[in-house]
């Protein structure tokens, strides 16, 4: 298959050799879990269990708020213990709403949604309430709901479900370990998300620093003519979503659309797997594969984990740290999250733990900028960095809007590159939550304005009523009792 | 165990640094520098070692001036570079004071009084070479022949001081270079045709035997260092590429038209500074543009400029000033050569959908 | 020389007569720059400024009678976006930069008298008589006008909560070496 070059891009160290060798594990049951509200884009969840409830595995314990949501089960049976605030697995290290189980050790399930007996026979909107019912999110770490991206096909004319395989990321290998080890399950979810979204053809992007995984995939999809497994080139950040469909098909997304609006729906290779199961099975999503590696990390390896799991535990599941990491990573090194502490669950999009040493982190002081113009050429996204950052330094956050700030997509590549130890992409997140935050500030102030003018309309009005009725009022008594009014008149 | 939030992604780095850039920039020139010391013998090497050391010196001196860290930013290897690159461009036998006033106007006038690293508008050692040779143009432009280390004629290390600390230039030792040769016979009315067979021959350019500061010798030497720093992927091969060939095409074209008026575009190549200036002074990170296709206007513009002021200007050499010249229009290349946005039309527009129109 | 000078004072006389005539005969009637200064505005008529409402506010700035940080629920951004307008350096020196509000209904202590609810020129207060009041958060602008009106101290001002949706990364610290 011809593939398309796309622009920019780093070579790290993969690193991804301590794990991607080991067959994937399963955790045994931790003593609690404690499953957040929101581990998803969108609206969080709505409890609807309380503290004293008895659970089964896989029942619905909170239930997804409006159009862009995920409902939350949970991953065992037992106790709720609490619904209450606890620190997010968020670089904020802020509350959030969590519901605390306590496993009664028998495991045992609750009555699950009928397996949908024949999903090719099914229609486009069963299968998609089937995922969004599941609480099934993009599992490659952005975790949007996936049931929303399976709605696509009814708008917008698509061509090809393209399954990302790549994990560009630096040490992460769940995504690897899934598909050579369960690759038939993977390939039947990518066929049932194709025929809700009315895909005629399946992609398989993969990079080819992962030969296993492309040959478990393509014997796995070989009996099927419209699956195909493409080894795409090892550059990061070939993983981003935009990025991996131009690599492909060769189509560019435009700003500020969707890969759907070119006919391309991208979805996680774990994610097939999750839609499978509850397709299959009307198994809820209540675990995944996390890669818990790093140089501080004594055995690191992937583990087959319940949502809700105290990364703790986790950590020492994996035999503790083998020296004190100097950073805590949730997800790979490059795109990651820094973990505001070890006694955070494990939510869906949790690709990886990574407890890094010192030597692997390079962190070194920040010096001044030479110009040397290496974060525009690796730029994936054709920004110009170095003029970016200078500008958000200094808060003009309006020029840095006006040089595409916006479109950075926070891959990292710059800052990983800056000889200067620059915290590029720093700056541009900063800016981008800013600039966010104007935005929230405008359309609130819109609002208020509104809500003002209606106020003030609203209190004409009833002024106006008020004199009407009062003439009103009059003319009625001037009618019943002219002579009184004649006198007054007189 | 305390965790650290204070910082965003990446947590990884790659194995670059400004110093490494800058000992690869070193190592890359050293080459050249050293068959060059060896060439003109001990009056080089003292002028390389009071140059550099000049150049650390002011640097210091700025630095704790502005109330900066000095051993961490002296230890980038910046000012040793520039120091470096300014003896590479100063007559070999100069005296010592031209070296430390160069140095002065180099790290003092023309990086730190910008800002210091990063933030100067102009190469700091074509500024330095620059004002030296406007302000003392005899001194500057006192070539002399090859005199190699340990050979006959070579001056000893006394004599070597004579001619550095005591200004004791042998008259009977200076000679012309190729390029100031040239322009000196033309104006006395003697065509380039004639000239030419007066100069040395290409091979000898190539090699480096013959007079011209220490950077402007040995073309081949310096290419090899390019190519280093271009296999290393510390300068790519848009500016060199693209000043060199704009050079000679300039000088193919015009000697093609007029052969008695315009040297050949081969002797534009291989004479002056044509290879240092395109490998080591353009290149410049701080001074040049940062995206590919900015470079490649900025090389053009200093190709053009080179072959501009060696043909009609007063000045034999003129890739100091054309560097220093595209320096200034940096920042507006910068502005119009930025990289289509991933997604955008060149104007910023978001693509247009198919169907759209 | 006689007839240049002659000729440029002609010149001048002839254009400077034109430009003055254009200036009194094509006068925009309303003031524009009072217009753009309302846009920049709440909007909310909260009269935090001392002024009836944002219009009168607006013609007050325009005419140069009143800082740019008259309006408290604008903030810094509204206080910027009017010192850039107007051209002028604002100082933030004197402006307290608060974070966002929004009030708060103490419901222990409200006896549901909708003084509160006549009060607010935005609707953010729902409730009727003897019934709890609550306040809309997404639309209240922290005008604080209900605060002094309600007979119990009911209501009271809260800073707008950060969660992990509105959160952002702080600006990375200044880029200067450190010293070893």
């Amino acid at each position: 298959m011809k593939l398309f070059p796309i622009r920019g891009g780093i070579h790290p160290d993969y690193r991804k050799e301590t794990t991607c060798e080991k067959a994937i594990v399963a955790m045994p049951m931790p003593s609690a879990l404690h499953i957040p509200l929101q581990q998803h884009i969108g609206a969080p969840a709505e409890a609807l269990v309380k503290a004293g409830d008895t659970v089964k595995k896989g029942q619905l314990i909170a239930r997804s708020q409006g159009a862009i949501s995920a409902p939350q089960h949970a991953p065992t049976s037992g106790t709720v213990v609490a619904v209450t605030d606890e620190t997010a697995p968020h670089p904020s290290g802020l509350p959030q709403a969590t519901i605390v189980i306590e496993p009664d050790g028998k495991d045992e399930w609750a009555e699950l949604p009928a397996p949908i007996a024949d999903p090719f026979a099914a229609d486009a909107q069963t299968i998609a309430n089937r995922v969004a019912e599941s609480g099934i999110v993009g599992m490659g770490g952005a975790a949007f709901p996936s049931a929303v991206k399976l709605n696509l096909g009814s708008r917008h004319k698509l061509d090809t479900l393209l399954l990302n395989g790549a994990e560009c990321e630096p040490y992460l290998s769940c995504d690897d370990r899934v598909m050579r080890e369960h690759a038939d399950e993977v390939i039947d979810g990518a066929r049932i998300m194709a025929h809700a979204l009315g895909t005629p053809n399946i992609v398989i992007g993969i990079e080819q620093n992962k030969p296993q995984a492309i040959e478990a995939m393509t014997k796995a999809a070989a009996t099927f003519s419209n699956v195909t497994v493409v080894g795409v080139p090892v550059q990061y950040p070939m993983g981003s979503e935009r990025h991996l469909v131009q690599a492909i098909t060769g189509r560019e997304t435009p700003a500020r659309k969707l890969t759907a609006d070119i006919g391309v729906v991208v979805h996680n290779v774990a994610t097939a797997r999750a839609v499978q199961q509850a397709v299959r099975f009307g198994r809820p999503l209540l675990g995944r594969v996390v890669t818990v590696g790093g140089g501080a990390m004594r055995e690191p390896m992937n583990v087959d984990t319940l949502v809700g799991t105290r990364v703790s535990d986790l950590i020492n599941f994996c035999g503790g740290f083998a020296s004190q990491p100097a950073r805590m990573v949730n997800g790979g090194p490059m795109m990651g999250q820094p973990l505001p502490s070890l006694e955070v669950p494990v939510v869906k999009g949790m690709s990886g733990i990574l407890a890094l040493t010192a030597a692997e982190t390079n962190e070194h002081p920040v010096q001044a900028c030479i110009r040397c113009g290496t974060c525009v050429t690796i730029c994936p996204c054709g920004l110009v960095p170095v003029e970016m950052a200078a500008f958000i330094r200094k808060d003009h956050l309006d020029v840095a809007a006006k040089l595409g700030v916006m479109d950075c997509v926070s891959c990292g590549s710059c800052s990983w590159i800056c000889p200067s130890h620059i915290p590029l992409v720093h700056y541009f997140n900063y800016a981008k939550g800013m600039l966010n935050a104007q935005d929230r500030e405008k359309r609130k102030n819109d609002r208020v304005k509104t809500a003002s003018e209606a106020h003030t309309l609203r209190l004409e009005k009833a002024a106006e009523a008020k004199r009407a009725a009062d003439a009103a009022r009059k003319a009625a008594l001037n009618k019943s009792t002219p002579a009184t009014s004649e006198e007054a008149s007189a | 165990m305390s965790i650290v939030t204070s910082k965003s992604g990446p947590f990884t780095h790659a194995a670059s640094s400004v110093q490494k850039t800058m000992t690869l920039v070193l190592l890359a020139l050293a080459p050249a520098t050293l068959f060059n010391l060896y060439l003109f013998g001990w009056p080089a090497i003292l002028l390389f070692i009071v140059t550099v050391g000049a150049c650390v010196a002011v640097e210091a001196g700025a630095l704790s001036l502005g109330g900066r860290p000095v051993k961490s930013t002296l230890l980038d290897g910046s000012a040793v570079l520039t120091g470096w690159l300014l003896v590479m461009s100063l007559p070999p036998w100069a005296p010592w004071w031209v070296g430390v006033l160069a140095a002065v106007f180099a790290v003092g006038l023309a990086k730190h009084a910008f800002g210091g690293i990063g933030q100067n508008v102009f190469n700091p050692a074509m500024v330095g070479r620059t004002v030296l040779l406007i302000s003392f143009p005899v001194v500057m432009t006192a070539w002399v022949a090859p005199h190699p280390l340990f050979s006959a004629d070579a001056p000893s290390l006394m004599d070597a001081f004579s001619i550095t600390f005591g200004g004791n230039m042998p008259d009977a030792m200076s000679a012309a270079s190729a390029l100031g040769h040239v322009k000196t016979e033309l104006s006395r009315g003697i065509p380039v045709s004639e000239s030419m067979a007066q100069v040395p021959n290409l091979f000898d350019m190539a090699v480096g035997y013959r007079a011209g500061s220490m950077g402007e010798t040995s073309a081949l030497l310096i290419l090899a260092g390019g190519l280093f720093l271009m296999a290393r992927k510390v300068i790519s091969w848009h500016i060199p590429f693209t000043l060199m060939a704009t050079v000679f095409l300039m000088g193919t074209l015009f000697n093609a038209v007029n052969p008695e008026r315009f040297a050949s575009g081969l002797f534009h190549l291989m004479s002056g500074a044509t290879f240092l200036g395109a490998f080591f002074i353009a290149t410049d990170y701080v001074t040049s543009p940062v995206s590919k296709l900015g470079q490649i206007v900025f090389a053009v513009g200093c190709g053009i400029m080179v072959w501009i002021i060696r043909t009609f200007a007063g000045y034999p050499e003129g890739m100091a000033f054309a560097v220093l010249f595209m320096n200034a229009l940096t920042p507006i290349i910068d502005q119009y050569t930025r990289p289509r946005l991933f997604g955008r039309t060149r104007k910023g527009e978001p693509l247009p959908l198919k169907g759209d129109n | 020389m006689l007839l240049a000078v002659g000729s440029l004072a002609v010149m001048g006389v002839a254009l400077g007569g034109i430009l003055g005539a254009a200036a009194r005969f094509l006068a925009v009637e309303e003031n524009p720059l009072e217009e753009e200064l309302k846009a920049m505005l709440p909007g909310s008529q909260c009269g935090q400024c001392g002024f009836v409402g944002c219009g009168q506010a607006a013609a007050a700035l325009a005419r140069g009678e009143a800082p740019v940080t008259l309006c408290p629920p604008g903030g810094k951004a509204v206080v910027e976006a009017l010192a850039k307008k107007l051209g002028v350096t604002a100082d933030l020196s004197e402006h307290e930069e608060k974070l966002p509000e929004h009030a708060y209904i103490i419901e222990d202590l409200c006896i549901g008298c909708t003084r509160c609810i006549r009060e607010c020129s935005v609707d953010a207060i729902l409730g009727a008589n003897k019934l709890m009041h609550a306040v809309i958060t997404d639309v209240c602008h922290g005008c604080k006008k209900c605060v002094p009106v309600c007979p119990t101290d009911a209501i009271i001002m809260k800073p707008i909560e950060v969660t992990v949706g509105t959160w952002h990364w702080s600006k990375p610290e200044a880029a200067q070496p450190v010293v070893h």
